[in-house]
């Protein structure tokens, strides 16, 4: 038995002296890229459209996929144009027998991952995945810390990952409907209050009308066209045993700052997750941080990143200073720098592009708003 | 060639200040163009080459593991040749200037890639994409224009040890790679340093230079033939690397020759150089001291597309895979601007810049006043000055001129 581990290291040994400079892994990459040991990717299974702008994207992930918690989201890199973007998205199945993970996507409309993974994605093909995170998940039933009675608050799209949860407690069959025979799976005692501008055109929210239906959750829906704004006072009158729940929500920040203060007032447990990402709004200059160092400067919309670093003392990377030797390239963590040369922007924003930042050209760039520099 | 500066009519004389930064403006507004339609398609074209580089290595590793077969020996060392150009040539050098880096794919990307070759991408992004493309063609500052060790201008002064250099060159072009990694780590200037005294950094790469040989050396003449020596392929597999390596350095070699030492070329002098030169006039160096060599797709594919290197000069950044489409649009602009866009074919090319390397490693004048029938006292003058002193040579030389000069005139007259 001990002879394999040391047999599988001489030969891993003797493919790497083969494969300089490469790796091995480059070259199995070209015919295996979805087995054990590879960076994670996944195949394209099926793109299936739920409405005019959203579809759910069936994935087969490669062998090293460690398996994910109903609630939890996945990170998905996809080549769109040609260029690599990372997006959260929340896993919309619970595991399945089959081992294919989804996730349900909106088209956003002016936006650069949605439209194409709902529009343009080609079953077949391959996009890079990371292990599912999140704690956002449904807690294990029975528990002291875990109560069975839960309320799942969501606002707008922060529907997904509560469909994630409802999903792995009723399973979408093969046709697409829910299975409703684990009718109050695991004895839970679910209510859900779904909050939107108007009653929504989705596949989520018809789900939940069907979970509804059977009786597997108790819904409340208000949408604000209809109901008016939702109001926090009216939370109690709308659930009325909110003191023996504990809460799940997931939307926008400023609904789950009033909550969290709502419970923490009220000595309630909650558990949340903010679905909106911040966004970057690009402008001229800006603070920049360069991260080694924790150095702050704040520099001028028309001087490099590279002179204000140098002018801070920061060790910077560099070479002709004029974008043509990719000697000063270096990791834009999070903010916005615009191409001095041309006026491009160029935007990082943590979690959503990717996970080791993106690469920019300090000499050529300057800041266009607040930024953090991996240097 | 002489540099620009010191020709009795500069080609460049007929050109305003506000046309240097006219031409400028224009080949900005080329380039945008090809931003500004970069996508997938770019994406699909450097992925299918590598991919396709990929197969085509492994593929002619696997033929080579029965090369005691001459048809296997023959199919495998051509595969394995064409595998290592296109490494080095369109995946390698390109990937290594950044040209794919908008893909943000860390897999082809300037900061990540490691080729197959004696130079690690350290060193080799340095002294290629700083000096070289900064500097292009100025006299003692681009190494490439002769690689420290040749005389590739009528101004440096002639000393007879440049009588060899026609075979330091051959020499250079067959292990042409372990030319580069000496240049990558500016040998010659760093062995004259004394032991102690040379600086931390060149140990460090010098190091790491040494460790990247004994990988590649014992990839391809050690672990390769090993692994055919079961079917008697040993020494078979290792000729086969051996040629393929060496074919790759002379191919290789030969391109880069054609791209900036042709006949008609220009050279730069060091002082000439505006300290804040401005992006109008580096691309006006960069147009004139680079040459293209025109043919088929597939020659295009197999230099890396540095047949267009002077659009590769202009766009180092742009992907190599749209210099074609850029070519004519850069070509009208030459022609707008009465400058002398330098193509022609491989074979001419080469050529001519061989020729250049024989002319100047004699005196000047030498080659052009010499004929059939003043041979023997031509090499007779040689000969004096390449084993008499300064003095001789001096006078010598200052002959050579004269008679040069008169031979011009009287041509002159003729015509």
């Amino acid at each position: 038995m001990t002879l394999a581990p040391a047999l599988l290291e001489r030969v891993t040994r003797v493919a790497e002296l083969l494969a300089t400079p490469l790796v091995p892994a480059d070259y199995l990459d070209v015919f295996a890229p979805l087995r054990a040991g590879a960076d994670l990717r996944a195949r394209v299974v099926a793109v299936q459209p739920e409405t005019r702008d959203a579809a759910t994207i069936v994935l087969r992930p490669g062998a090293d996929w460690a398996g994910h918690v109903p609630g939890q989201y996945v990170r998905i890199g996809v080549d769109v144009d040609g260029v690599r973007q990372w997006r959260a998205y929340s896993l919309t199945h619970g595991p399945r027998p089959d081992g294919h993970i989804s996730v349900t996507v909106k088209a956003v409309a002016d936006g650069t991952v949605s439209p194409y993974l709902v529009h343009r994605l080609e079953p077949g093909s391959l996009v890079h995945l990371e292990q599912a995170a999140g704690d956002f998940v449904l807690p294990a039933p029975g528990t002291a810390e875990a109560p069975t009675k839960l309320l799942l608050l969501t606002a707008g799209s922060g529907i997904t990952p509560v469909i994630g949860m409802l999903r792995n407690l009723h399973p979408v069959t093969d046709s697409g409907v829910l299975d409703l025979a684990r009718r109050r799976a695991a004895g839970y005692d679910l209510v859900v209050l779904h909050l939107a501008p108007s009653a929504p055109d989705s596949i989520f929210a018809r789900d939940l009308a069907t979970l509804a239906e059977a009786g597997a959750i108790r819904l409340i829906s208000r949408y604000d066209d209809e109901h008016g704004v939702f109001d926090l006072a009216d939370l109690t009158a709308l659930v009325p045993d909110l003191a023996e729940r504990a809460t799940l929500a997931c939307g926008p920040g400023g609904l789950l700052e009033a909550l969290a203060a709502h419970h923490e007032e009220a000595g309630l447990p909650l558990s949340v997750e903010q679905f909106r990402p911040t966004t970057v709004v690009a402008g001229e200059g800006g603070e920049v941080r360069f991260t080694s160092t924790d150095t702050v400067v704040e520099a001028g919309g028309a001087q490099s990143l590279l002179e204000a670093g140098e002018s801070a003392g920061v060790l910077m990377p560099s070479g002709c200073r004029m974008g043509v030797c990719f000697g000063c390239v270096v990791p834009l963590r999070s903010g916005a720098v615009r191409d001095l040369r041309n006026g491009a922007l160029t935007t990082a924003v943590p979690g959503e592009t990717g996970p080791d930042g993106i690469p920019v050209q300090t000499c050529v760039s300057a800041a266009a708003g607040p930024c953090e520099i991996d240097v | 060639m002489t540099v620009i500066t010191k020709q009795p009519v500069s080609p460049i004389a007929h050109l305003t200040p506000e046309d240097i930064e006219q031409i400028g403006v224009e080949l900005d507004a080329i380039r945008q163009e090809v931003l500004d339609s970069r996508g997938a398609a770019d994406a699909a074209y450097i992925r299918k080459v590598v991919d396709t580089q990929r197969k085509l290595e492994l593929g002619s590793r696997a033929v080579l593991l029965v090369s005691v077969l001459p048809p296997a020996w023959i199919l495998g060392t051509i595969g394995l040749s064409i595998a290592k150009i296109l490494e080095n040539m369109e995946i390698g050098h390109n990937v290594m200037h950044g040209q794919w880096d908008w893909m943000r794919d860390p897999k082809i990307h300037s900061t990540t890639w490691e080729w197959d070759n004696a130079s690690p991408a350290e060193g080799w992004k340095h002294s290629h994409n700083e000096l070289h493309h900064t500097y292009t063609n100025i006299i003692g500052k681009d190494n490439d224009l002769g690689y420290g060790i040749m005389r590739v201008d009528e101004d440096q002064r002639w000393h007879p040890m440049h009588l060899g250099q026609p075979l330091w060159n051959f020499i250079n072009a067959c292990f042409f790679e372990y030319g580069i990694a000496a240049y990558d780590l500016e040998l010659g200037r760093n062995l004259a340093i004394p032991k102690e005294k040379r600086s931390e950094d060149f140990k460090r790469r010098a190091r790491n230079t040494l460790a990247k040989i004994r990988k590649q050396a014992t990839k391809d003449y050690v672990v390769h033939p090993l692994l055919s020596a079961p079917t008697g392929s040993l020494l078979p597999t290792l000729a086969a690397n051996f040629t393929a390596n060496l074919v790759r350095n002379v191919w290789s070699h030969s391109v880069i020759m054609c791209g900036h030492f042709p006949e008609g070329v220009e050279t730069f002098e060091k002082k000439a150089i505006p300290a804040n030169e401005t992006r109008g006039q580096w691309y006006v160096r960069q147009m004139l001291g680079s040459a293209n060599i025109s043919g088929s797709k597939a020659m295009h594919v197999m230099t890396g597309n540095l047949s267009h290197q002077i659009e590769h000069h202009l766009f180092p950044d742009l992907p190599s895979n749209r210099y074609a489409e850029v070519a004519p649009k850069v070509r009208a602009l030459f022609e707008k601007y009465d400058l002398n866009y330098h193509t022609a074919p491989l074979p001419q090319q080469v050529y001519s810049a061989w020729h250049r390397v024989v002319r100047l490693s004699l005196p000047n004048g030498w080659l052009a006043t010499t004929n059939a029938t003043n041979l023997p006292s031509q090499l007779k003058l040689l000969y004096a000055m390449s084993t008499k002193g300064a003095k001789v040579r001096r006078a010598a030389q200052a002959r050579l001129e004269q008679t040069e000069r008169r031979q011009a005139a009287a041509e002159r007259a003729a015509a």
